[in-house]
Protein backbone atom coordinates (compact mmCIF):
# COMPACT_ATOMS: atom_id res chain seq x y z
CA UNK A 1 0.00 0.00 0.00
CA UNK A 2 2.84 2.38 0.75
CA UNK A 3 3.95 2.12 -2.99
CA UNK A 4 0.76 3.70 -4.39
CA UNK A 5 1.52 7.35 -2.70
CA UNK A 6 4.60 7.08 -4.85
CA UNK A 7 3.57 5.12 -7.66
CA UNK A 8 0.75 8.15 -7.98
CA UNK A 9 3.69 10.73 -7.67
CA UNK A 10 5.36 9.30 -10.33
CA UNK A 11 2.55 9.44 -12.85
CA UNK A 12 1.83 13.31 -12.06
CA UNK A 13 5.60 14.17 -12.58
CA UNK A 14 5.30 11.53 -16.37
CA UNK A 15 2.17 13.50 -16.90
CA UNK A 16 3.34 16.88 -16.15
CA UNK A 17 6.77 16.33 -17.81
CA UNK A 18 4.80 15.44 -21.32
CA UNK A 19 2.28 18.14 -20.36
CA UNK A 20 5.54 20.63 -20.49
CA UNK A 21 7.67 19.07 -23.70
CA UNK A 22 5.33 20.52 -26.11
CA UNK A 23 6.46 20.78 -29.54
CA UNK A 24 6.02 23.72 -31.91
CA UNK A 25 5.91 24.49 -35.69
CA UNK A 26 7.53 27.50 -36.81
CA UNK A 27 7.41 29.39 -39.91
CA UNK A 28 10.59 31.85 -40.25
CA UNK A 29 10.90 34.43 -42.36
CA UNK A 30 14.38 33.70 -44.33
CA UNK A 31 16.34 36.99 -42.86
CA UNK A 32 15.87 35.40 -39.66
CA UNK A 33 17.23 32.01 -40.31
CA UNK A 34 20.61 32.49 -38.66
CA UNK A 35 19.03 34.27 -35.37
CA UNK A 36 16.41 31.60 -35.11
CA UNK A 37 18.74 28.87 -35.23
CA UNK A 38 20.72 29.90 -32.08
CA UNK A 39 17.30 31.30 -30.13
CA UNK A 40 15.42 27.80 -31.02
CA UNK A 41 18.57 26.40 -29.64
CA UNK A 42 18.62 28.39 -25.96
CA UNK A 43 14.50 27.96 -26.46
CA UNK A 44 14.87 24.16 -26.16
CA UNK A 45 17.69 24.11 -23.90
CA UNK A 46 15.94 26.44 -21.41
CA UNK A 47 12.32 25.70 -21.60
CA UNK A 48 12.39 21.73 -22.41
CA UNK A 49 9.90 22.53 -25.28
CA UNK A 50 11.12 22.21 -28.78
CA UNK A 51 10.85 24.22 -31.57
CA UNK A 52 10.58 22.46 -35.20
CA UNK A 53 11.69 25.65 -37.67
CA UNK A 54 10.83 26.28 -41.69
CA UNK A 55 12.61 28.61 -43.35
CA UNK A 56 11.17 30.47 -46.44
CA UNK A 57 9.63 33.22 -48.40
CA UNK A 58 6.83 35.34 -46.31
CA UNK A 59 4.61 34.81 -48.85
CA UNK A 60 4.60 31.19 -49.64
CA UNK A 61 4.19 30.70 -45.57
CA UNK A 62 1.19 32.46 -46.40
CA UNK A 63 -0.31 30.64 -49.14
CA UNK A 64 0.75 27.87 -47.14
CA UNK A 65 -1.47 28.90 -44.43
CA UNK A 66 -4.40 29.45 -45.79
CA UNK A 67 -4.12 26.30 -47.79
CA UNK A 68 -4.08 24.53 -44.51
CA UNK A 69 -0.47 24.23 -43.86
CA UNK A 70 0.14 22.78 -39.80
CA UNK A 71 2.50 25.46 -39.02
CA UNK A 72 1.40 27.15 -35.46
CA UNK A 73 3.35 30.36 -35.17
CA UNK A 74 4.83 32.59 -38.30
CA UNK A 75 7.99 34.83 -37.46
CA UNK A 76 6.91 37.03 -40.23
CA UNK A 77 9.89 39.43 -42.41
CA UNK A 78 6.77 41.83 -42.43
CA UNK A 79 4.10 43.45 -40.33
CA UNK A 80 1.47 42.94 -42.60
CA UNK A 81 1.10 39.34 -43.66
CA UNK A 82 0.08 38.71 -39.49
CA UNK A 83 -2.20 41.89 -39.88
CA UNK A 84 -3.72 39.68 -43.19
CA UNK A 85 -3.58 36.43 -41.19
CA UNK A 86 -5.15 38.11 -37.79
CA UNK A 87 -7.80 39.69 -40.23
CA UNK A 88 -8.78 36.76 -41.59
CA UNK A 89 -8.94 34.52 -38.70
CA UNK A 90 -6.53 32.70 -39.41
CA UNK A 91 -4.45 33.49 -35.85
CA UNK A 92 -4.38 33.25 -32.31
CA UNK A 93 -6.30 37.18 -31.67
CA UNK A 94 -4.07 39.17 -29.23
CA UNK A 95 -1.04 37.15 -29.94
CA UNK A 96 0.67 39.17 -32.53
CA UNK A 97 4.01 41.33 -31.73
CA UNK A 98 6.96 42.43 -33.41
CA UNK A 99 9.63 40.92 -32.63
CA UNK A 100 12.19 42.56 -34.81
CA UNK A 101 13.01 45.71 -36.71
CA UNK A 102 15.51 44.56 -39.54
CA UNK A 103 18.11 46.99 -40.84
CA UNK A 104 19.49 47.02 -44.41
CA UNK A 105 22.74 46.72 -46.00
CA UNK A 106 24.20 47.24 -49.22
CA UNK A 107 27.21 45.01 -49.25
CA UNK A 108 29.50 43.15 -51.90
CA UNK A 109 31.37 40.14 -51.05
CA UNK A 110 34.53 41.77 -52.46
CA UNK A 111 36.41 44.07 -49.60
CA UNK A 112 36.85 47.14 -50.13
CA UNK A 113 34.43 47.26 -52.84
CA UNK A 114 31.71 49.30 -50.50
CA UNK A 115 32.29 52.41 -49.00
CA UNK A 116 31.10 53.24 -45.89
CA UNK A 117 28.64 56.21 -47.19
CA UNK A 118 27.32 53.67 -50.13
CA UNK A 119 28.97 55.96 -52.78
CA UNK A 120 29.83 53.46 -54.90
CA UNK A 121 25.55 53.34 -55.93
CA UNK A 122 26.02 56.72 -57.01
CA UNK A 123 29.49 56.51 -59.22
CA UNK A 124 27.34 53.51 -61.03
CA UNK A 125 30.22 51.45 -62.30
CA UNK A 126 28.92 48.25 -61.34
CA UNK A 127 26.78 45.97 -63.58
CA UNK A 128 24.52 44.37 -61.80
CA UNK A 129 22.94 45.33 -58.23
CA UNK A 130 20.96 42.35 -56.62
CA UNK A 131 17.54 42.80 -54.10
CA UNK A 132 15.07 40.54 -53.05
CA UNK A 133 12.22 41.08 -55.29
CA UNK A 134 9.70 44.45 -54.13
CA UNK A 135 6.69 42.83 -54.87
CA UNK A 136 7.14 40.04 -52.75
CA UNK A 137 9.93 40.86 -50.09
CA UNK A 138 9.88 43.79 -47.29
CA UNK A 139 13.67 43.94 -47.40
CA UNK A 140 12.79 44.70 -51.75
CA UNK A 141 10.54 47.31 -50.52
CA UNK A 142 13.07 48.92 -48.52
CA UNK A 143 16.27 48.87 -50.93
CA UNK A 144 13.52 50.77 -53.51
CA UNK A 145 13.15 53.67 -51.08
CA UNK A 146 17.00 53.77 -50.48
CA UNK A 147 17.23 54.22 -54.25
CA UNK A 148 14.27 56.82 -54.65
CA UNK A 149 15.48 58.99 -51.61
CA UNK A 150 18.68 58.63 -53.37
CA UNK A 151 17.34 60.03 -56.79
CA UNK A 152 19.08 56.12 -58.30
CA UNK A 153 15.85 54.47 -59.18
CA UNK A 154 16.18 55.29 -62.96
CA UNK A 155 19.92 54.56 -63.33
CA UNK A 156 19.47 51.63 -61.13
CA UNK A 157 16.22 49.43 -62.60
CA UNK A 158 18.14 48.20 -65.91
CA UNK A 159 21.32 46.85 -63.31
CA UNK A 160 18.81 45.12 -61.47
CA UNK A 161 18.38 41.23 -60.71
CA UNK A 162 15.43 40.21 -58.32
CA UNK A 163 16.09 37.32 -56.03
CA UNK A 164 12.74 35.31 -54.79
CA UNK A 165 13.79 36.10 -51.19
CA UNK A 166 16.03 37.65 -49.20
CA UNK A 167 18.48 34.37 -48.94
CA UNK A 168 18.23 34.08 -52.68
CA UNK A 169 19.56 37.60 -53.23
CA UNK A 170 22.20 37.17 -50.53
CA UNK A 171 23.26 33.87 -52.75
CA UNK A 172 23.31 36.32 -55.86
CA UNK A 173 26.34 38.48 -54.45
CA UNK A 174 28.19 36.18 -52.22
CA UNK A 175 28.84 33.77 -55.76
CA UNK A 176 30.33 37.26 -57.03
CA UNK A 177 27.74 37.16 -59.88
CA UNK A 178 26.49 40.65 -58.67
CA UNK A 179 28.53 42.91 -57.34
CA UNK A 180 26.54 44.72 -55.17
CA UNK A 181 23.09 43.74 -53.33
CA UNK A 182 20.72 45.02 -50.74
CA UNK A 183 20.62 42.23 -47.80
CA UNK A 184 19.51 41.95 -44.28
CA UNK A 185 22.18 43.20 -42.05
CA UNK A 186 21.46 40.06 -40.70
CA UNK A 187 22.75 37.93 -42.78
CA UNK A 188 25.99 39.27 -43.00
CA UNK A 189 26.76 40.43 -39.71
CA UNK A 190 28.35 37.89 -36.97
CA UNK A 191 29.29 39.16 -33.59
CA UNK A 192 28.29 42.28 -33.69
CA UNK A 193 30.14 43.12 -37.07
CA UNK A 194 30.10 42.67 -40.94
CA UNK A 195 32.21 39.22 -41.35
CA UNK A 196 33.01 39.19 -44.90
CA UNK A 197 33.11 41.63 -48.25
CA UNK A 198 32.58 45.19 -47.97
CA UNK A 199 29.29 46.70 -46.54
CA UNK A 200 27.07 50.15 -46.09
CA UNK A 201 24.42 49.81 -43.24
CA UNK A 202 21.55 51.94 -44.72
CA UNK A 203 20.55 54.38 -42.15
CA UNK A 204 17.23 53.61 -40.73
CA UNK A 205 15.99 57.59 -41.76
CA UNK A 206 16.23 56.20 -45.43
CA UNK A 207 13.50 53.46 -45.55
CA UNK A 208 10.42 52.87 -43.53
CA UNK A 209 10.85 50.77 -40.61
CA UNK A 210 10.98 46.58 -41.59
CA UNK A 211 8.81 45.62 -38.63
CA UNK A 212 9.08 42.14 -38.37
CA UNK A 213 5.81 40.56 -36.91
CA UNK A 214 5.69 37.19 -34.78
CA UNK A 215 1.80 35.89 -34.38
CA UNK A 216 0.24 32.77 -32.93
CA UNK A 217 -1.50 30.37 -35.70
CA UNK A 218 -4.96 28.92 -35.25
CA UNK A 219 -3.27 25.37 -35.56
CA UNK A 220 -1.01 26.53 -32.71
CA UNK A 221 -3.89 27.61 -30.03
CA UNK A 222 -3.39 26.03 -26.66
CA UNK A 223 -0.27 24.98 -27.08
CA UNK A 224 2.25 25.33 -24.44
CA UNK A 225 5.54 25.56 -26.68
CA UNK A 226 4.17 28.47 -28.83
CA UNK A 227 2.88 30.59 -26.08
CA UNK A 228 6.51 30.11 -24.30
CA UNK A 229 8.55 30.60 -27.53
CA UNK A 230 6.56 34.21 -27.85
CA UNK A 231 7.34 35.24 -24.34
CA UNK A 232 10.95 33.75 -24.97
CA UNK A 233 10.99 35.79 -28.28
CA UNK A 234 10.58 39.03 -25.83
CA UNK A 235 13.14 37.96 -22.77
CA UNK A 236 16.48 39.47 -22.44
CA UNK A 237 18.60 36.23 -23.99
CA UNK A 238 16.56 35.79 -27.19
CA UNK A 239 17.07 40.13 -27.63
CA UNK A 240 20.86 39.53 -26.85
CA UNK A 241 20.88 37.26 -29.90
CA UNK A 242 19.25 39.69 -32.06
CA UNK A 243 21.05 42.44 -31.17
CA UNK A 244 24.70 40.44 -32.51
CA UNK A 245 23.07 39.86 -35.40
CA UNK A 246 21.90 43.62 -36.06
CA UNK A 247 18.43 43.61 -35.48
CA UNK A 248 17.00 46.31 -32.85
CA UNK B 1 -9.14 37.74 -77.18
CA UNK B 2 -8.25 39.05 -73.97
CA UNK B 3 -6.93 36.46 -71.34
CA UNK B 4 -6.46 38.82 -69.08
CA UNK B 5 -2.85 38.73 -69.93
CA UNK B 6 -0.60 42.06 -68.51
CA UNK B 7 1.94 43.46 -70.83
CA UNK B 8 4.56 41.44 -68.46
CA UNK B 9 2.89 38.44 -68.74
CA UNK B 10 3.00 38.67 -72.66
CA UNK B 11 6.74 39.56 -72.64
CA UNK B 12 7.29 36.82 -70.31
CA UNK B 13 4.98 34.27 -72.82
CA UNK B 14 7.57 35.69 -75.87
CA UNK B 15 10.81 35.30 -73.76
CA UNK B 16 9.97 31.52 -73.16
CA UNK B 17 9.04 30.57 -76.46
CA UNK B 18 11.77 31.70 -78.00
CA UNK B 19 13.80 30.00 -74.71
CA UNK B 20 12.67 27.26 -76.06
CA UNK B 21 13.04 27.63 -79.70
CA UNK B 22 16.64 28.43 -79.37
CA UNK B 23 17.23 25.67 -76.75
CA UNK B 24 15.54 23.31 -79.42
CA UNK B 25 17.59 24.33 -82.01
CA UNK B 26 21.22 24.32 -80.43
CA UNK B 27 20.07 20.68 -78.76
CA UNK B 28 19.01 18.65 -81.76
CA UNK B 29 22.55 20.39 -83.62
CA UNK B 30 24.54 19.32 -80.19
CA UNK B 31 22.53 16.07 -79.36
CA UNK B 32 22.33 14.39 -83.17
CA UNK B 33 26.03 13.70 -83.22
CA UNK B 34 26.51 12.40 -79.30
CA UNK B 35 22.76 10.38 -79.92
CA UNK B 36 24.54 8.97 -83.31
CA UNK B 37 27.90 8.17 -81.29
CA UNK B 38 26.03 6.98 -78.42
CA UNK B 39 23.92 4.59 -80.77
CA UNK B 40 26.79 3.44 -82.97
CA UNK B 41 29.26 2.38 -80.72
CA UNK B 42 30.27 -0.34 -77.81
CA UNK B 43 33.03 1.48 -76.57
CA UNK B 44 33.95 1.61 -72.92
CA UNK B 45 32.80 5.35 -72.49
CA UNK B 46 29.41 4.88 -73.64
CA UNK B 47 28.15 4.13 -70.31
CA UNK B 48 29.68 7.03 -68.60
CA UNK B 49 28.16 9.46 -71.11
CA UNK B 50 24.98 7.94 -71.15
CA UNK B 51 24.86 8.69 -67.65
CA UNK B 52 25.95 12.33 -67.59
CA UNK B 53 23.53 12.69 -70.31
CA UNK B 54 20.56 11.44 -68.19
CA UNK B 55 21.78 13.40 -64.87
CA UNK B 56 19.79 16.22 -65.11
CA UNK B 57 16.64 13.63 -65.10
CA UNK B 58 17.38 12.70 -61.60
CA UNK B 59 18.97 15.75 -60.12
CA UNK B 60 16.87 18.35 -58.57
CA UNK B 61 17.07 21.72 -60.38
CA UNK B 62 18.75 23.30 -57.51
CA UNK B 63 21.65 21.68 -57.36
CA UNK B 64 22.26 22.33 -61.19
CA UNK B 65 21.15 26.25 -60.30
CA UNK B 66 23.79 25.56 -57.98
CA UNK B 67 26.20 24.63 -59.86
CA UNK B 68 25.88 26.45 -62.79
CA UNK B 69 25.55 29.71 -60.51
CA UNK B 70 29.33 28.97 -59.20
CA UNK B 71 31.29 27.72 -62.29
CA UNK B 72 29.10 30.64 -64.81
CA UNK B 73 29.92 33.00 -62.14
CA UNK B 74 33.03 35.54 -62.22
CA UNK B 75 34.76 33.48 -59.58
CA UNK B 76 33.66 30.27 -61.37
CA UNK B 77 35.71 28.53 -64.39
CA UNK B 78 33.68 29.14 -66.86
CA UNK B 79 33.08 32.64 -65.75
CA UNK B 80 36.80 32.88 -66.05
CA UNK B 81 36.56 31.79 -69.42
CA UNK B 82 34.01 34.02 -70.49
CA UNK B 83 34.92 36.98 -68.97
CA UNK B 84 38.68 36.71 -70.88
CA UNK B 85 36.86 36.51 -73.99
CA UNK B 86 35.02 39.64 -73.56
CA UNK B 87 31.69 38.05 -72.64
CA UNK B 88 31.24 38.78 -69.35
CA UNK B 89 29.44 36.47 -66.90
CA UNK B 90 26.36 34.37 -68.21
CA UNK B 91 23.81 34.46 -65.18
CA UNK B 92 21.07 36.83 -65.47
CA UNK B 93 21.52 36.95 -68.87
CA UNK B 94 19.25 35.61 -71.85
CA UNK B 95 22.46 33.61 -73.13
CA UNK B 96 22.53 32.12 -69.24
CA UNK B 97 19.18 30.93 -69.64
CA UNK B 98 20.07 29.28 -73.10
CA UNK B 99 23.18 27.30 -71.65
CA UNK B 100 21.56 26.19 -68.78
CA UNK B 101 18.07 24.77 -70.69
CA UNK B 102 20.77 23.11 -73.15
CA UNK B 103 21.70 21.13 -69.92
CA UNK B 104 18.56 20.93 -68.09
CA UNK B 105 16.84 19.41 -71.36
CA UNK B 106 19.38 17.11 -73.13
CA UNK B 107 18.01 13.88 -72.23
CA UNK B 108 14.90 14.78 -73.67
CA UNK B 109 16.68 15.01 -77.18
CA UNK B 110 19.70 12.86 -77.30
CA UNK B 111 17.62 9.76 -75.72
CA UNK B 112 14.71 9.65 -78.32
CA UNK B 113 17.10 10.40 -80.91
CA UNK B 114 19.49 7.69 -79.41
CA UNK B 115 16.57 5.14 -79.96
CA UNK B 116 15.92 5.99 -83.03
CA UNK B 117 19.88 5.82 -84.32
CA UNK B 118 19.38 2.37 -82.54
CA UNK B 119 16.34 0.97 -84.51
CA UNK B 120 18.15 1.95 -87.82
CA UNK B 121 20.72 -0.47 -87.61
CA UNK B 122 23.57 -1.83 -89.33
CA UNK B 123 22.16 -2.86 -92.98
CA UNK B 124 20.81 0.58 -94.73
CA UNK B 125 24.02 1.94 -93.31
CA UNK B 126 25.44 -0.95 -95.13
CA UNK B 127 23.69 -0.37 -98.09
CA UNK B 128 24.21 3.77 -98.45
CA UNK B 129 28.19 2.81 -98.46
CA UNK B 130 28.01 0.11 -100.83
CA UNK B 131 26.03 2.82 -103.07
CA UNK B 132 28.95 4.89 -102.18
CA UNK B 133 27.07 7.45 -100.20
CA UNK B 134 29.25 9.64 -98.58
CA UNK B 135 28.47 10.52 -94.75
CA UNK B 136 26.20 13.54 -95.10
CA UNK B 137 24.80 12.23 -98.02
CA UNK B 138 23.98 9.05 -95.47
CA UNK B 139 22.62 11.14 -93.32
CA UNK B 140 20.42 13.29 -95.27
CA UNK B 141 19.35 10.33 -97.78
CA UNK B 142 18.71 7.62 -95.29
CA UNK B 143 19.38 8.05 -91.65
CA UNK B 144 17.37 11.56 -91.19
CA UNK B 145 14.05 10.04 -92.92
CA UNK B 146 14.50 6.63 -91.50
CA UNK B 147 14.47 8.60 -88.12
CA UNK B 148 12.38 11.40 -88.30
CA UNK B 149 9.84 10.55 -85.78
CA UNK B 150 12.67 10.32 -83.21
CA UNK B 151 13.87 13.86 -84.49
CA UNK B 152 10.29 15.12 -83.77
CA UNK B 153 9.87 13.50 -80.32
CA UNK B 154 13.01 14.98 -79.36
CA UNK B 155 12.28 18.67 -80.68
CA UNK B 156 8.88 18.27 -79.31
CA UNK B 157 9.87 16.84 -75.92
CA UNK B 158 13.54 19.42 -75.50
CA UNK B 159 10.93 22.53 -76.18
CA UNK B 160 8.16 21.91 -73.69
CA UNK B 161 10.85 20.72 -71.37
CA UNK B 162 12.04 24.20 -71.85
CA UNK B 163 8.51 25.85 -71.90
CA UNK B 164 8.55 23.61 -68.41
CA UNK B 165 11.71 24.70 -66.54
CA UNK B 166 11.72 26.47 -63.23
CA UNK B 167 13.83 25.66 -61.11
CA UNK B 168 17.62 26.66 -62.30
CA UNK B 169 15.67 29.96 -64.20
CA UNK B 170 15.10 30.90 -60.47
CA UNK B 171 18.53 29.91 -59.71
CA UNK B 172 20.67 31.53 -62.58
CA UNK B 173 17.88 33.79 -63.67
CA UNK B 174 17.62 37.21 -61.08
CA UNK B 175 14.00 37.59 -62.30
CA UNK B 176 14.42 40.21 -65.10
CA UNK B 177 11.33 41.30 -67.10
CA UNK B 178 12.26 40.25 -70.98
CA UNK B 179 15.79 38.21 -70.24
CA UNK B 180 15.47 36.00 -67.71
CA UNK B 181 11.25 36.62 -66.31
CA UNK B 182 10.02 33.26 -68.43
CA UNK B 183 6.24 32.02 -67.98
CA UNK B 184 7.13 29.60 -64.88
CA UNK B 185 8.87 32.34 -63.00
CA UNK B 186 5.93 34.86 -63.34
CA UNK B 187 3.20 32.55 -62.30
CA UNK B 188 5.52 32.25 -59.03
CA UNK B 189 5.48 35.92 -58.68
CA UNK B 190 1.76 36.28 -59.02
CA UNK B 191 0.70 33.34 -56.50
CA UNK B 192 3.85 34.61 -53.96
CA UNK B 193 2.21 38.31 -54.42
CA UNK B 194 -1.18 36.80 -53.51
CA UNK B 195 -2.85 37.59 -57.16
CA UNK B 196 -4.53 34.33 -57.62
CA UNK B 197 -6.34 36.00 -60.34
CA UNK B 198 -3.42 36.77 -62.71
CA UNK B 199 -1.38 33.15 -61.87
CA UNK B 200 -4.52 31.28 -62.82
CA UNK B 201 -4.70 32.77 -65.84
CA UNK B 202 -1.20 31.81 -66.86
CA UNK B 203 -0.82 28.40 -65.40
CA UNK B 204 -4.20 27.75 -67.21
CA UNK B 205 -2.23 28.60 -70.39
CA UNK B 206 0.37 26.37 -68.97
CA UNK B 207 -1.77 23.37 -68.32
CA UNK B 208 -3.44 23.65 -71.80
CA UNK B 209 -0.19 24.11 -74.37
CA UNK B 210 1.80 21.38 -72.08
CA UNK B 211 -1.92 19.19 -73.44
CA UNK B 212 -1.62 20.03 -76.58
CA UNK B 213 1.74 19.68 -77.08
CA UNK B 214 1.88 16.23 -75.95
CA UNK B 215 -1.31 15.16 -77.41
CA UNK B 216 0.33 16.11 -81.13
CA UNK B 217 3.23 14.43 -79.91
CA UNK B 218 1.23 10.88 -79.25
CA UNK B 219 -0.90 12.04 -82.93
CA UNK B 220 2.03 11.96 -84.86
CA UNK B 221 4.44 9.30 -82.84
CA UNK B 222 1.20 6.49 -82.30
CA UNK B 223 2.84 3.80 -80.05
CA UNK B 224 1.71 0.73 -82.01
CA UNK B 225 2.09 -2.69 -80.16
CA UNK B 226 4.31 -4.71 -81.44
CA UNK B 227 3.96 -7.85 -83.55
Amino acid sequence: MKSTPLFLAVMAMTAAVTVRAAEVSVAVAANFTAPMKAIAAGFEKDTGHKATLAFGATGKFYAQIRNGAPFQMLLSADDETPARLEREGLTVAGSRFTYAVGSLVLWSSKPGYVDARGEVLKQGDYKKLALANPRLAPYGRAAMEVLAGLGLTETATPRFVLGENIAQTYQFVSTGNAELGFVALSQVMKEGRVASGSAWIVPGKLHAPIRQDAVILAAGKDNAAASALMAYLKGDKARAIMGTYGYE
Amino acid sequence: MDLGFTDADWGAIWLTLKLATVTTGLLLLIGTPIAWRLARTRAWWKGPVAAVVALPLVLPPTVLGFYLLVALGPNGPVGSLTQSLGLGVLPFTFWGLVVASVFYSMPFVVQPLQNAFEAIGDRPLEVAATLRAGLWDTFFTVILPLARPGFLTAAILGFAHTVGEFGVVLMIGGNIPDETRVVSVQIYDHVEAMDYAAAHGLALGMVVFSFLVLWALYHFNPTRPRK
